[in-house]
Order: structure tokens, then sequence, then C-alpha cells
């Protein structure tokens, strides 16, 4: 399925509406103000980028769940580079030591065949000592660093439309149904959007246009769905899955260092809070496409902002709409006689509904569990339709196609 | 050399390289950072006291079951990263029914171990379930839990939780001295005692080398993860097999905690150690997922752990050093078990082509 402007349109004013709806219903009304929605996606682009290294190196076959050590990486690089050599030099050190992340991957799965799984834990288990490492070498001793942060790095610029905040902001203040809402989102596309955000929409408008209509992009998916058909027809399929693997990395390392640069204003240690995680499931919930990754993220951040954004309100909103699309997957569930598992949905949802309509707030611990509580959800309800490329994570050696 | 004497020293070379490889690297990055290379390894290698060794087996013991509970999944290329998350509910489930103390003494100690064990199950269960259920990949729905774990047991904390004296901390209510698992003192000098809990960890390896190597079950599981084709052919129901190897490490997971528990915590708090899970990953994966290898770099992890806590002090550098020498360990091990590997198969396959030379005089070609 190819995603047309005009659905991408339409979905967004779906989601716009339902959400305008929730509001209007439940009378949480942060749900969908600009604040919100200008959170998300300093919240949703680092998951993207992930995930986008992510597709990368899993359309080339090789599983990379080293990301989160790349992200950390990144983080690390952007503290580095920003510090000495300015914001700029940060997005430049966050790329180039999420790649060095990347060659060592690449190294141990292309030419030494380890498992995919196993070379991208250790990566995540060194990135973690090396930056915590470094930091305290580099750091220590700097006015505003220590051993585990780097002093303030300088702002990568922002961008605003001229005059077209002000104006929709006057728009989402009256608190018009739906109108309001799109107002909103427009607002929060068009105010204060840091260039890298800019940066990583055009990576992903260029990674769909790379791996989907190039004869580059062919050849690297073909190393992911069979290498040995590749190399026979002439792929350099090490070569292909290098190129794919480097340029995860680098792009896992621009995500971490957004994190750094963007999402704060400085490198801490601990900084990634498993979003390189995350970033993988997003992907997987795309489907391994961009577009789905999209969507993926922006759900997930979408989620994490809300419970920073009067949380308990907020997330409680939420349970409503779970139970109301649960309901409807049942109902969808029980017409293709998947009795048990429409059951589970009907379970699933009167609980949430009961939970729901007894209380008024949820607590605390429970909005910072969304996130992941929302991914596990929707993959349950989505993930037997997925498939990722067929020869994913499988170990290939140069001359097997004989 | 014969080709035994060869086949041993293939063994034995893999871990040493692993070694050296991990010695050099980590060497590298101290001298490009500008740190004394050499002080650094005079502490990391200095035979350590009697209190360290206490320590570096007590927190072995820890490693080891986290190792087991990873293997289990292993052997059937399943990737519990969730191992984290099911310990940390399990510990505080044990430390609830411990704390109460329901039953007399030790049948109370007994109670909250199964608990534990339930709890960390029915935790990876979930996983398990959704994996059978939904084809969700377990890699992604344990990660997912581990988050969910941190906060829902802090919610729970929260309500069970009485006030740490003279602390800001929390934690559920002290374990009565009769709860407690006693250890064994090596010395009269402090810090001495090893946890008693240890020998249940050592159980544990005999155990899951029993049911593994020695049971139809274990067979079945090992035949699923080597090939699940084969094994739905030879009738194993393959679903079953994931949700009960899931079931299994989760229960295993349960018991990583709890040697800590009842041997020096008492109590589960905001304090309580985490991470172990993560740890347990990289050790099975050293281990090569067998029970001696396991045992093996859990003590090397601990080795390096409690080895490395000087080396702010005496030298200036920071220890975390020590852990990009584990994460190297980790890559270097496989990768030297695949060069060693291939190195072997050359030598077999000269030794055949050598042999059949010698038989009729032509050179046959050799195919890989």
């Amino acid at each position: 399925m190819s995603l047309r402007p005009a659905w991408i349109l339409l979905g967004i004013a779906g989601v716009l509406l339902l959400l305008a709806l929730l509001q209007l219903l439940t009378g949480a009304d942060d749900l969908a103000s600009s604040g919100t929605l200008q959170a998300t996606v300093i919240a949703a682009v680092p998951i993207a980028l992930a995930g986008l290294g992510g597709l990368w190196s899993e359309r080339a076959g090789v599983v990379n769940i080293g990301l989160e050590g790349m992200m950390i990486l990144g983080t690390f690089g952007a503290g580095f580079g920003g510090f000495f050599y300015g914001p700029w030099g940060g997005v430049l050190g966050a790329a180039l030591l999420g790649a060095v992340g990347g060659l060592i991957h690449a190294v141990a799965t292309v030419s030494f065949g380890v498992d995919h799984i196993v070379s991208g834990v250790a990566i995540n288990i060194i990135a973690l000592g090396a930056t915590q490492y470094l930091a305290a070498q580099v750091f220590s001793g700097l006015s505003g660093g220590g051993s585990t942060q780097s002093p303030t790095l300088g702002d990568v610029p922002t961008f605003t439309v001229p005059g077209l905040s002000g104006l929709l902001g006057a728009v989402e203040e009256r608190e018009l149904f739906f109108v309001s809402e799109v107002a909103a989102f427009v607002r929060a596309l068009t105010t204060d959007v840091s260039v890298l955000v800019l940066i990583a929409v055009a990576l992903f408008v260029l990674t769909w246009y790379v791996l989907w209509h190039t004869a580059f992009g062919l050849r690297l998916r073909s190393c992911g769905e069979s290498p040995a058909a590749a190399e026979s027809l002439g792929v350099n399929v090490y070569r292909y899955k290098f190129v794919a693997v480097l340029t995860s990395g680098a792009l896992a390392g621009l995500a971490g260092g957004f994190l750094a640069l963007v999402a704060s204003s400085n490198y801490r240690d601990g900084q990634t809070g498993g979003r390189g995680y995350i970033g993988l499931a997003a992907m997987i919930f795309g489907n391994w496409r961009p577009g789905g990754l999209l969507v993926g993220s922006g759900l997930f951040g979408y989620t994490d902002t809300l419970r920073l954004r009067s949380g308990g309100e907020s997330v409680h909103a939420l349970l409503a709409l779970v139970a109301v699309l649960l309901a409807a997957a049942a109902f969808w569930q029980w017409r293709r006689s998947q009795r048990v598992a429409a059951g589970v949905s009907v379970a699933v949802a009167v609980a949430t509904a009961a939970w729901f309509f007894s209380t008024v707030s949820v607590p605390g611990d429970f909005t910072s569990m969304t996130p992941y509580v929302t991914t596990l959800l929707v993959l349950a309800l989505a993930s037997q339709r997925l498939r990722m490329p067929a020869a994913d994570g499988m170990r290939y050696r140069r001359g097997s196609a004989g | 050399m014969s080709p035994r004497v060869t086949k041993v020293a293939l063994i034995v070379a893999a871990p040493v390289l692993a070694l050296v490889a991990a010695y050099l690297i980590t060497s590298a990055v101290l001298l490009v950072a500008g740190d004394p290379a050499g002080e650094v390894w005079a502490t990391i290698l200095t035979p350590p006291e009697l209190r360290n060794v206490t320590s570096i087996i007590n927190n072995a013991s820890v490693l080891y079951l986290s190792g087991l509970a990873v293997a289990v999944g292993f052997r059937m290329n399943l990737f519990n990263i969730g191992v984290d998350g099911q310990y940390r509910i399990a510990a505080f489930v044990a430390a609830v029914v411990a704390g109460e103390a329901w039953l007399p003494g030790p049948l109370n100690t007994v109670l909250a171990i199964l608990a534990a064990v339930l709890a960390g199950a029915a935790w990876a269960g979930i996983a398990g379930l959704l994996r059978v259920t939904r084809g969700v990949s377990e890699v992604i729905s344990t990660i997912m839990l581990n988050a969910i774990s941190t906060s829902l047991v802090a919610f729970l904390l929260r309500k069970a939780a009485v006030r740490v004296e003279g602390s800001n901390a929390i934690g559920t209510k002290q374990i009565p001295q009769d709860g407690r698992i006693p250890g064994f003192t090596l010395s009269d000098q402090p810090g001495t005692e090893l946890y008693g809990f240890l020998v249940l960890a050592v159980v544990a390896g005999l155990a899951y080398w029993f049911v593994l190597n020695r049971t139809r079950f274990g067979f079945e599981l090992r035949a699923t993860g080597a090939s699940e084709t084969a094994a739905v052919a030879s009738g194993i129901n393959v679903k079953r097999m994931v949700l009960v190897a899931m079931l299994i490490s989760g229960g295993v997971a349960g018991l990583v905690g709890l040697p800590i528990l009842f041997g020096d915590a008492y109590s589960y708090g905001t304090t309580f150690q985490s991470g172990l899970g993560f740890a347990g990953i990289a050790i099975a994966l050293i281990g090569r997922n067998h029970p001696v290898g396991i045992a093996l770099g859990a003590l090397l992890f601990a080795y390096l752990d409690e080895q490395s806590n000087p080396l702010q002090i005496l030298v200036g550098v920071s220890s975390d050093i020590v852990k990009i020498t584990q994460g190297i360990i980790v890559l270097t091990v496989v990768i030297a078990y695949e060069v060693v590997r291939r190195f072997g198969v050359r030598l077999e396959q000269q030794m055949v082509a050598r042999e059949l030379e010698n038989r009729d005089g032509s050179r046959p070609e050799v195919t890989v």
C-alpha cells in the first residue's frame, strides 16, 4: 500500500477529529493543544530517527538491536561536538559516533557472521561504558559539566512561518470544535520548529525515495529478502549490508544527537532511556515501512508527552478511547469469526471502561507506563499482519549462492 | 598433532583469544584517552582480598541466576530481554510475602521463594502468550514489560511501603530474623559472609543442565531451538514449547533478586539493585548457554566489577572502563569461536585432502 498525500491528510484529520470529540466528552483540554502537539513532535522525532536507522539495517537483512547503543554514542557525540565545535558540530559528531557503532555492528555481523542480536547487545553494553568513561574524561572539571553531563550546548536554529503563529493561536483559543484542533496542529508544525526536525522529515522522504524508487534501494532490499539470489545477480551483498548498517548507525546517532541538542540542552548520562528499543518497536509496528514507522513514533511520542501535560487527566480520557477502540476491534474480530480474540478484546474493553467511569484521574505511576502499554496493545492487535524482510536476522556468507 | 589434541587446543583457544583481544582493545582505548593502561591493569589484576572474594562470589551468584534465566530462552531461540522486569516484580512479591511472615519461620521463606518464581513466570508469561496467540515478538514485548514493571512496582511499593527510619527511602517491611537465609562465614573478618542462597543457585544450575540434556522436555526444547520446521515435523507442539520456555525463563528470573533480598537487603526498597537482567544477557552469551560457561562468565563479570571499584581513587580512572571491557568480551568471545571454527574446518579439509592425495596421488577439488 502506498501512502498518498490525500490519505495522509485524511488520516490526520480523522485523528484530530477523534481527539476533538474526546476533549468535548471528557473535558480533558490538553489532549490536542498546540503545546501538547509541539511536545509530541519533540518526543517523536528521536524515536522516528532511531526507527529509520532500524529500517535501513533490517531492510538489508541485519537486525539492529544495537540502536540503543548507537543512540547513546550519538548523545555523547553531540555533547562533544556541540561543546567544542558548536551546534552543527554536535549534529555531525552525533551522526559520526553513531556510524562508528554501526561499523562495529557491520564488521561483527557481516564479516564475522556473529548473531545479530548478540552483536547488538554487546554494542549496547560497550556504548554505555564507552560514553560514561569518555564523558568522565572529557567533561569533568568544565564549568557546568561533570562526569555525567556536558556543559550547556548551543541551540540548533529554529524556524517559524512568519505571521501564522499569532493568527492560529487566536483561532485555537476560541475553542471551536475541530477547527481549534486543526489550528493547534498547524501551529505546532509552523512555530519554533527546530531545523533538525525538518532534516528528520527530509531524511524520511529521502529514505522512502532511495529505498523504494532507485536501483540502489532495490538491490539493498534484495539483500534483506534473498541475499543468495541478489548475489547470483551480481550484487555485492557484503557492501550493501555495510552501507545499510553504517547508515543505520548514523541515523540512530542523529536520534541521540536530537535528544542532547533539541529535546534538552546538553548531554546527560542515561539520556536515551530505552528510546532505541522503542524505535525498533515503532519500526516493527510500522511493518518495516517509513510511513507506518512515522505513525508508530507519533503514537508513542504522543502518549509519552501526555503524561507530562496534565497526565492523570489526559491519560484518563484516553481510557475511554481505548475502550471504544477495543470494542470496535472485538466486533471486527467477531465478524472474522475469531471468537476467542473477540472475547479477550471485549473483556479488556469492559475493564477499561469500568476503570474510566469509576475514577476521575489515573495515578502518576500509571501515566508513565502509558506509552509502553499502548505499544503492547497496538502490537497485540496488529502484529499478525506484519511481514518482516524474509532474510532478516539470518547470517549470510559470501558464496552461498553457489 | 593428533586430531584429539587439535580439538582440545581449539576449544581452549577461543576464550583465550577473546580475553587477549579484549585486553588489547581496552588498553588501546585507555592509551588513546591518555590514561595509564599499565596501572589500570595492575589494579584490576591485583589478587583480591578475602573480603573482595566474598563480594565477587556473592555478586556472581546473582549474575549466574540471571544468566541461566536468559539461557533457557536462548536454547530455543527465544530472546528474553525481560529478565530485568521479571526479577523486579518477583523480588517485590517475595519481599512482601517474606515481610508479612504469614507462616512460621523457614516455611514462610519457602512460600516467598515460590511466590517469586510464580510472579516472574507470570510476568514472562504475558510475553509468551502475546507471542503465541498474537505473534508479537518477545524482544519487543519484554522490553515494554520492563518499562511497565518499573512503574507498576513503584506504584505497588507506595501502597505497601513502610518508611525506612531516618531517610526518605521507602521499602517493604523488614524480613523477620527467622525468615532470612543464613550465610556461610569464611573467616572472622567482617564482610566475609557468603549468601546462603548460593546453594540454590548451584542447584538451579544443576537442574538446568539435567532438564535440558537428560529429559525429553529438554530435548524437545533444544530441537525447537535448532530447527522449528524439524520440530513441527516430529510432532512437537511449538506454541506450547514457546509458552513453557518463557514461563521457565521467567520463573528462574524470579530467583535473581532473592540472594540479595534474603542475605543482605532484607526488604525491597527504592534502592534495590537494578540492571541485573541486562548483565544476564551478556553472561549467557559469554557462557554459550552452558551451565559451567555461565558460571565462569558470571565470575568474570563480578571480578571485573569488584576490582574496578578502587580505580577512581588509586589511578584516577573512571571505573566505567571495565564496562567497555565486558561489552568487548561479549563480542570477541563470539567472534573468536567463529574464527576458531572456520580455522578448524579448514584444518579438517586440509587433512582430508592430504589423506586422499596419499591414497591415489591426485588432489581432489574441495568445495565448501
